[in-house]
């Protein structure tokens, strides 16, 4: 399975994305923001860091790249795409996702060990977990509160697309403590806190993260045998 | 050349920190009464002609780059008044 990892300048977090696809035993392909070609990728991580600066909103300068044109397309296509951090505002920007994600609620910027709750195994990038699993990952970001208006959250939680929640204080004012959402199908998932920093044993927190990678490469493994 | 002028906020009902920041330190500074503070933004454009129809471009700029209308509303698109 080939997993394409994308660069923005200002990214931060492709080599550590890059990593956590390798380590779940996939192929990790490069790719360039001014690149529309996504090399026939399997699926698509858009990692953290702050494309263009973070200048004029998070993420929005980013989605008018040309890459994200085609993940766009891809995305319509069924391709699984996993957004981290900066990578969830750019899906936001994109309309991928409902909801924004706006400065933190406290104004200082967040970087901690974070319990999450998996709401939902319903997706590529949650099926390994166990439903209402916990887990604890990196979090680190200025403006990872996340928001919507209350029928969007409302349709959310109703279709079974809140994918991750904060467990414990509520790091950064993120409405209903929604920490990451999917897209109608589940295929598209975005989530402030950062999977790919908590995949090997001795660096960052644990392993937990590490199952986001694996699930979408044993899905993909079920598929060919089904 | 004439100037654009297009004038973003937070919508109301979203909770904007870094105006909190500003209305508590208005505060502390002695500017008491002078009530809640929103922070906005404020971009300049150059364009040769400040007719219709650049204005109708401007305004699709506007909605689509320059604010994000789930978290943002254009207040106000006009032309710069040069005379000033």
């Amino acid at each position: 399975m080939r997993v394409g990892v994308v660069t923005f300048p200002g990214s931060l977090d492709d080599g550590d994305a890059a990593r956590a696809v390798r380590l779940a035993g996939a192929e990790p392909v490069r790719l360039w923001h001014a690149d529309a070609d996504l090399h026939g990728v399997d699926a698509v991580v858009l990692p953290g860091g702050f494309s263009y600066g973070d200048y004029l909103r998070c993420g929005a300068i980013a989605r008018f790249a040309p890459v994200m044109t085609s993940v766009i397309e891809a995305a319509g296509r069924g391709t699984p795409v996993l957004g981290i951090c900066n990578g969830f505002q750019v899906l936001c920007e994109s309309h991928l996702l409902p909801g924004a994600l706006v400065r933190n609620e406290a104004q200082r910027f967040v970087c901690r060990d974070q319990r999450l709750r998996v709401e939902t195994t319903a997706t590529p990038w949650t099926a390994g977990f166990e439903a209402g699993q916990e887990i604890v990952v990196p979090l680190k970001n200025g403006e990872g509160g996340y928001v919507a208006d209350e029928d969007t959250l409302d349709r959310l939680e109703g279709e079974g697309r809140v994918v991750f929640r904060y467990v414990g204080p509520n790091p950064n004012g993120s409405a209903r403590e929604i920490a990451g959402v999917s897209d109608p199908s589940g295929r598209v998932v975005g989530l402030m806190p950062h999977p790919e920093h908590a995949v090997e044993r001795g660096y960052g927190p644990g392993t937990d993260g590490l199952t986001v990678f694996t699930s979408l490469v044993a899905g993909a493994l079920q598929g060919v045998l089904a | 050349m004439p100037r654009i002028v297009v004038e973003v906020m937070p919508k109301p009902e979203i909770l904007d920190p870094q105006g909190t920041a500003i209305t508590h330190a208005m505060g502390r500074l002695g500017f008491d009464g002078l009530g809640e503070v929103r922070q906005g933004k404020r971009f300049e454009l150059v364009v040769t002609a400040a007719d219709e129809a650049t204005l109708a471009a401007v305004r699709e700029a506007a909605a689509t780059l320059l604010s994000n209308p789930v978290i943002e509303d254009v207040v106000g698109v006009h032309v710069l008044d040069e005379g000033r």
